[in-house]
């Protein structure tokens, strides 16, 4: 069936200078027109990101929390497309309003049809309440709720405030899907409208001994009373319960069960659906952290019709994204890049890479550009000790370099162990120079994660992110 | 005699918004490095502190929510233990919303005003919810010397200083204690409130070692420290001042 499409001037002339400007910006290198495009198109057809996601088909998911929705939002389009779905999605990270609506005008024609049926975007944690209203999702996924960026977004009280206003433009047939193992995501999103589903992790075999210093949810956000928790994964994941007002972790609807972390090589687990059965699924994302996108992913994927097999077959084919866990081939050696942005991260980052013994060496590469957050105090929160006698030579890069070696030095590392070396190409030449063969961990934050996979691209090593 | 550092962290999993520990781990470091014994004691919602147990209190900064859990009890449980320590010498030492509650009121963007412990001659009022919230490096020139001190500020509440209270410094670049009069921090006897975090003692290293002499002096007069290299935190200060400068001029 072809319809003849009603022409809209107002709307393609948005899309065709949305579509010019990201022309243009590829041609100048410009980082790939991830933002850009859409910005302009708004300018034209203020409402150019509802009237597109209106046209997706098969509607639209949003995936939001502080970690993991890059991953979480590639897994599920992974599994989607193994499911003959054509995903519509903001690759690069891009997740503010201009962002999403310049995927949707990539993927679209002059008239505004999209190529796509599905549209799956990760959506900043601040940016929820304004794109619900126009995208209007069938499925909205909380992954976590962590101290991030606090000279951006304030407080995380904030960002919890902000999700349960966004409840009011929310349709009746939503599904949310959250982190039972979070209390500030679980208390943020219990009251909001339509159906809850909640994935959890239960291992206590990888319970840490005690509370880690960055948890967040000390206190119970109803009454003000010390949350007790059974078990601790993370940060201040685990299971909960305040023993004043009763509020506890819910049993999830999706389970995560006989975790097997094979260090930074990825892990495996038994996802547990109740009563839609259980199956056991490989990953080549490593970490406890990434068992929880997995989880987000599979929850989502079951809410939009997949069925557990193929599920567990399109994870064990899934890549990682850019800068999560990816790995590049350089010679006799390799560089695995792990993205670290907040305290709980980085301290799971830490653990992961150590996971398989002692390093000879280790880059960290820190900035404090807008997307990296500014204030870098949240170096002295991340558990940076447990590196002290595990790690020969530690690189330090980035616009804050020298902030991440002083920590590494009141960490207890030898001052002869850490490097200071700004430039990120000769930080990865020293860092290199100290490994003969094997593995090279690169921790860098955002933006240097950028920057290194440019140096890396220059290098010939990689494709450009806009390629990928 | 051994010499003791005797440090008391009040509301470590309280008030800690801005790696306020860090000022911990380097008063700690500090000291070991020169081979003085450290003993760091944490005092929690519902403890009792003694004022004779310990030579510098350190009270960090935390979210509203937390600010007005933890007033309820400083006042109630810490005040009288805290002003006999300082009377007798002890430091103290906040930040941020610690440096708020030092002071003899806090009025919040919302809701009844927070009582303080008035160990500093300050007030703070926050303009309200719309306000902008003062964001940014921050470089200070002590009054009395001294290197510049560097660091992050992130505060909504604007402080004013009374009669009894000396600023810490002048604002070089930042906005200090309320934006407007230049000023930041606060300054009375050994009692110290900034809003400078970073956090502020580890590119800060003689203000640490001020901090450390000053709070070994209260048992060992005279006391004097070996000096340390001092390297990376030395790099670390110029690249931030550097950027500042950059800033500035560009």
């Amino acid at each position: 069936m072809h319809t003849l499409p009603v022409i809209d001037l107002r709307l393609t002339a948005a899309i065709a200078l949305g579509k010019a400007t990201a022309a243009l910006s590829r041609c100048l290198r410009r980082g790939g027109g991830t933002t850009m495009p859409g910005r302009v198109a708004r300018a034209v057809e203020p409402r150019v990101l509802g009237r597109l996601a209106r046209r997706l088909a098969a509607g639209s998911v949003i995936v939001a929390g502080t970690n993991g929705k890059t991953t979480t939002a590639h897994l599920l389009a992974h599994i989607m497309r193994t499911l003959g779905h054509r995903p519509v999605h903001n690759r690069a990270g891009a997740n503010l309003a201009a962002g999403l609506a310049s995927a949707l005008i990539e993927h679209a024609d002059l008239w505004g049809r999209e190529r796509g049926d599905l549209g799956i975007f990760e959506v900043d944690e601040a940016t929820v309440p304004r794109v619900v209203p126009q995208l209007a999702p069938r499925v909205a996924v909380f992954t976590n709720l962590f101290r991030d960026q606090l000279d951006r977004y304030g407080e995380i009280d904030y960002i919890a405030g902000l999700w349960r206003s966004a409840g009011a433009s929310l349709a009746a047939d939503l599904t949310c899907i959250a982190n039972a193992d979070d209390p500030l995501v679980y208390e943020a999103v219990r009251g909001l409208p339509g159906r809850l589903v909640t994935f959890g992790i239960e291992d206590e075999r990888h319970a840490l001994p005690a509370l880690e210093h960055t948890a967040e949810a000390r206190y119970c956000y109803r009454c003000g009373t010390p949350y007790a928790y059974a078990v601790t994964y993370f940060g201040h994941m685990g299971r909960y319960h305040c023993a004043s007002c009763g509020v506890r972790r819910p049993a999830p609807d999706l389970t995560g069960r006989d975790l097997s972390l094979a260090g930074p090589d990825g892990a495996e687990l038994t996802l547990d659906a109740g009563p839609r059965g259980a199956v056991r699924v490989r990953t080549v994302l490593p970490g406890l952290y990434n068992v929880y996108n997995v989880l987000a992913a599979a929850a989502a994927a079951l809410q939009l019709g997949a069925g557990l097999p193929r599920v567990a077959e399109a994870l064990a084919t899934f890549a990682p994204a850019f800068g999560r866990a990816e790995r590049v081939r350089l010679g006799e050696r390799e560089v695995q890049m792990l993205l670290v942005k907040n305290p709980a991260g980085f301290n799971e980052v830490l653990r992961t890479v150590l996971a398989t013994g002692p390093l000879s060496v280790l880059l960290i590469a820190i900035n404090d550009r807008i997307a990296d957050g500014r204030d870098v105090s949240w170096l002295w929160d991340v558990d940076v000790e447990m590196l002290a006698g595990r790690v020969a030579h530690v690189v330090t890069s980035g616009l804050r370099a020298e902030d991440m070696a002083v920590r590494l030095l009141y960490a207890g590392l030898p001052a002869e162990a850490i490097e200071v070396e700004r430039a990120y190409d000769r930080a990865l030449g020293r860092a290199l120079g100290h490994l003969a063969r094997g593995r090279l961990f690169v921790l860098p934050t955002y933006t240097a994660m950028l920057a290194i996979r440019g140096v890396l691209e220059r290098w010939g090593a990689v494709r450009g992110f806009w390629e990928t | 005699m051994t010499l003791r550092l005797r440090i008391c962290h009040l509301y470590p999993d309280l008030l800690n918004l801005y790696g306020d520990r860090g000022n911990i781990m380097v008063l700690v470091q500090r000291a070991r490095w020169r081979g003085i014994d450290v003993a760091v004691d944490e005092a929690r919602l519902g403890d009792r502190i003694d004022p004779d147990a310990a030579d510098l209190y350190f009270i960090g900064g935390g979210e509203d929510r937390q600010q007005r859990i933890a007033a309820g009890d400083l006042v109630r449980l810490k005040r009288g233990p805290l002003e006999a320590a300082a009377e007798d010498g002890a430091v103290v030492l906040a930040v941020c919303g610690g440096y708020q509650l030092v002071g003899r009121f806090y009025r919040p963007a919302e809701g009844e005003d927070l009582p303080g412990l008035g160990l500093l001659d300050l007030w703070t009022e926050h303009p309200g919810p719309g306000a902008r919230r003062l964001i940014g490096n921050l470089v200070i020139q002590p009054e009395g010397g001294g290197p510049p001190l560097v660091g992050f500020e992130n505060h909504g509440g604007r402080t004013r200083l009374g009669p009894a209270a000396r600023p810490l410094g002048r604002v070089v670049s930042g906005f200090g204690n309320n934006g407007d009069d230049g000023w930041e921090g606060a300054v009375s006897g050994r009692v110290y409130g900034t809003y400078l975090h970073g956090p502020l003692l580890p590119k800060n290293p003689e203000f640490a070692d001020r901090l450390i002499r000053e709070a070994l002096s209260r048992r060992h007069p005279g006391i004097e420290l070996a000096p340390l290299p001092d390297v990376l935190e030395a790099r670390a200060r110029a690249a931030v001042l550097a950027r500042v400068t950059k800033a500035e001029s560009g």
